[in-house]
């Protein structure tokens, strides 16, 4: 159901382009206008986004510790998985973010007869995540050749070393490939496993379809309808360059890829998305294990009702006397 | 009330659905099995600490009685605490719906009822927060995946929020770190702006108020509870141990959960503590207005706990000790290690903690000032100081259970098994997948150790049962050792239920069983009064 509307909203939006595109010639609104607009609406969206979130603060330090804390000077502890300094949260996040510590752990539980549980390891769902956003990066990093001129080295040498299989013409590049399969599985797993598909909302396939959308658009263009590539260079240079102009003559599919991408970026502050930045602010994993060495201040810390000494004293003198206890007033 | 009902057999039990059901989870009404959940508070345990809407009621009920503004309370009750937590707001914001900490949750493992999903769990409040709080689900609605607040989706959050122990099992796996405890927390916070807390945990929150710890034992009690320990302690090993309540002075004041005064196993636990101070000569006192290290507030409100944890600070000034000693218990030291301090310090009237036996200091505990009993202790053994003979425990196969607070809320994680180690001859551990950090739950934390609930308990427990039973089975374990006063009760449920032959005991417990005390007669028998190995014969004549 979800999957089904999300599906359809990526066709609308295809249909959009080339209604828009072919149809109605509106080369400069989906050439220019439209990809601004994304483009402004993603940085403020992020931006924005990410303000109000550390807007509010973070009351108790609370570190999930996946590790020995560091305590006696013989107790080897866990630096990365419980640190207790600025270095190991570093170290900690980096391995989060760059390699997916946490998903690396996954597990599948199974209850065999006996009963017996089972703890096997379930590596796919990380090596397809680690899959589809190293791909992502890369391929984004090699489109920098379309908005730069000279195109800087290292985005030449990741386009060679993508191209390293020197297969077909132009090129094929692994990371397109990868990130196609990659999507696809996430997309099939949310599909075929029952738990996960029940969890699922529309917003969970919408960015997977468009980003089948983009990468298929996208290798649609570079094998098979290939599209005159000094044109869209002199496009995509104009937008960087804030000196847009549509020069006539490109494959409507390129304008299918834009308005896919440029629909991603506008919808991408709204949406889930944005765990790209919210994993780097999260307080159980960017936290030091030191809340016992290093006082940790509540901003809004405030007096609350208690139950004094004095109080419960009055309470119990007699029989606090009588067993023998001291107290402040005979 | 309903009466509590008796679980089924392990047999029914175990047979457990994993497939979620045909309709959509918003579509699914929840269902109040007997069993699965606790009654509501009684309007004296709010009123004794003035908590809002005492009144009777049950979660059976049709109607509740809560006051006719209570959405208006819920809507602002979320909107305030987005704006006071970034862990609340962030993870309403960023779950990805992956799923991988799905099948991580005991309860799920237990139950199969998809709503235990932490992920699913985290939606049921996710689903309301989109529709008061983002665009998408006030213009979508439903398409977003947002949902009107009504009663039933109320009541529905009370049941599974209920159904959460605060684990923190979900955050380990999650690759954001999302914490279904934190969601957990913001839930129960908001139930208690109704006056919907359960009475299980309401009641030992009064007690502790009142009376200093969550057995709600007076002062007397506490003293004299302790003598009985120490009658057995005589007899066990023919010394007499004088400890002292609220003196001023002390070097150190002693604070341990109100469970280990009270019902074995954790007495024993105790009386190792006892024995352990006295054989030391340590400078130490208990205090019966301190008298608790645990915190049903912690369950409540981060109000409530700050209002029951102040108290420590409060008694360690006015007796005026230099350093805090804490005992053997889970979420209490959750509430020390990330809490405490925040809370109610600076305790800059506190020194140091530096042991006075090895000279140890404790840089860990800087600036909170407390020091945990497996710390100090493994530092003890560490510096030779103690004399120990673990062929006292040679009865007893034991296998160590990490509670969930201690390893993932502080990650105390070797001194407990440095001191097993060398307290006994036969130590084995649980599967990798079911220890430390993947630590499974009792089943029974945050205040769900109730008695009208058992069915719940029993299945959140499975999991750590069936990895006791693993090391029955493989190396036939007959003894689980942990370091939580809630463990040593439910644990002891648990392990009735699923495996019967296994006991429950604390640390401190085999270490009392070891210790050779200056002085000593020849031990016949265990803290239990069970006959030692080699000594059951004696008994036979
Ligand atoms: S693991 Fe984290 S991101 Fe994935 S479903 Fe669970 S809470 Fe959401
Ligand atoms: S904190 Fe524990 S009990 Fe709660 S949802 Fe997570 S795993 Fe389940």
């Amino acid at each position: 159901m979800g999957a089904l509307l999300s599906f359809f909203v990526v066709i609308v939006l295809v249909l959009i382009a080339l209604v828009g595109v072919k149809g109605a010639g509106l080369y400069a609104l989906f050439g220019i206008v439209i990809p601004y607009a994304a483009v402004t609406t993603f940085i403020l969206g992020v931006i924005l986004r990410v303000i109000k979130w550390s807007r509010s603060p973070v009351p108790f330090h609370i570190p999930t510790t996946c590790g020995q804390e560091k305590s006696l000077p013989w107790i080897k502890y866990n630096k990365l998985e419980s640190p207790a300094g600025t270095l190991g949260v570093i170290g900690r996040m980096a391995l989060e973010v760059l390699f997916f510590r946490s998903l690396f752990r996954n597990l599948k539980t199974e209850l065999r007869d006996g009963p017996k549980l089972v703890y096997g390891s379930n590596k796919w769902l990380w090596l397809a995540g680690l899959a589809f956003h190293w791909s992502f990066l890369i391929v984004l990093i090699r489109h920098l050749r379309f908005f730069t001129h000279p195109v800087p080295a290292f985005v030449n040498m990741i386009d060679s070393l993508d191209g390293f299989l020197q297969i077909g013409s132009p090129h094929l590049l692994m990371t397109g490939v990868v990130l196609l399969l990659a999507v696809t599985y996430l997309f099939l797993r949310r599909v075929f496993i029952p738990q996960v598909r029940y969890i699922s909302l529309p917003a969970d396939y919408l960015p997977l379809f468009l980003i089948i959308g983009i990468a298929t658009s996208g290798i649609l263009m570079r094998y098979f309808y290939k599209v005159d590539i000094i044109k869209v260079k002199e496009l995509t240079l104009g937008l960087a360059t804030l000196n847009p102009e549509v020069p006539a003559g490109i494959g409507v599919i390129f304008y299918v890829h834009l308005f896919l991408i440029s629909s991603l970026f506008a919808y991408f502050p709204f949406s889930k998305l944005m765990h790209m930045g919210g994993v780097f602010l999260s307080p159980t994993r960017n936290l030091a294990n030191n809340s016992r060495m290093k006082r940790h201040v509540n901003p809004w810390n405030y007096p609350v009702k208690v139950h004094t000494y004095e109080e419960y004293e009055e309470e119990f003198r007699d029989k606090m006397k009588n067993a023998g206890i001291p107290v402040e007033k005979e | 009330m309903a009466k509590p009902t008796k679980p089924p057999k392990p047999e029914e039990l175990v047979k457990i659905d994993y497939n979620p059901p045909e309709k959509p989870w918003m579509e699914v009404p929840v269902e109040f099995k007997p069993g699965t959940f606790c009654y509501g508070t009684r309007p004296k345990y709010l009123e004794e600490v003035g908590l809002p809407n005492p009144r009777e009621w049950s979660p059976t009920d049709d109607d509740w009685k809560l006051p006719s503004d209570w959405k208006d309370t819920v809507i602002n009750g979320i909107g305030e605490r987005l704006k006071k937590y970034r862990s609340f707001q962030l993870f309403m914001d960023i779950c990805v719906r992956c799923g991988a900490c799905a099948d991580k949750c005991h309860f799920f493992i237990g139950s199969g009822d998809p709503k235990n999903m932490p992920v699913l769990r985290a939606e049921l409040m996710r689903s309301v927060y989109r529709k008061y709080f983002s665009l998408g689900g006030k213009l979508l609605g439903n398409l977003a995946g947002a949902r009107e607040l009504t009663f039933d989706v109320f009541k529905e959050w009370w049941y599974y929020f209920y159904q959460c122990t605060e684990c923190r099992r979900c955050s380990v796996f999650c690759p954001y770190g999302i914490d279904t405890a934190e969601i957990t927390m913001m839930a129960r916070e908001l139930f208690n702006l109704l006056g919907c807390n359960t009475d299980w945990i309401a009641g030992p929150v009064a007690n502790c108020y009142r009376k200093g710890n969550h057995l709600g034992l007076e002062p007397h009690t506490i003293t004299s509870n302790i003598e009985f320990m120490l009658d057995d302690i005589e007899e066990i090993t023919g010394i007499k141990i004088e400890p002292t309540f609220n003196r001023k002075g002390a070097e150190i004041l002693f604070v341990t959960p109100s469970g280990d005064l009270f019902g074995d196993p954790g007495t024993y636990t105790c009386m190792g503590y006892l024995m352990l101070f006295h054989e030391l000569g340590l400078d130490y006192t208990w205090s019966t207005y301190a008298s608790e290290g645990g915190n049903f507030g912690f369950f409540t409100s981060m109000e409530m706990a700050k209002r029951l944890n102040y108290k420590i600070y409060a008694e360690a000034k006015r007796l005026g000790v230099k350093w805090i000693l804490g005992g053997e218990c889970g979420h209490m030291w959750r509430v020390v290690h990330q809490y405490m301090d925040t809370w109610n310090g600076p305790a800059d009237f506190l020194e140091e903690p530096v042991s006075p036996i090895t000279g140890t200091k404790f840089e860990n505990a800087k600036t909170t000032k407390m020091v945990h009993i497996a710390e100090f202790t493994a530092d003890l053994i560490r510096h030779g100081k103690l004399k120990l003979d673990p062929s006292r425990n040679d009865h007893l196969k034991v296998t160590y259970h990490d509670s969930c607070n201690t390893s993932r809320g502080m990650g105390i994680l070797e001194e407990p098994r440095y001191i097993l180690k060398n307290v006994c001859n036969h130590f084995h551990e649980m599967p990798e997948d079911t220890i430390r950090e993947k630590t499974f739950c009792c089943g029974s934390g945050t205040g769900l150790n109730a008695g009208e609930n058992m069915e719940l308990r029993m299945r959140g427990g499975f999991p750590r049962a069936n990895a006791v039973k693993h090391v029955r089975d493989s190396h036939g374990v007959n003894m689980l050792a942990n370091i939580c006063a809630i463990d040593r009760a439910t644990l002891s449920a648990l392990m009735q239920y699923w495996v019967p032959d296994v006991e429950v005991c604390g640390v401190h417990e085999l270490l009392g069983n070891a210790l050779v005390m200056t002085g000593e007669k020849e031990r016949e028998t265990d803290l239990r009064l069970e006959p030692l190995p080699g000594k059951e014969e004696d008994e036979d004549v």
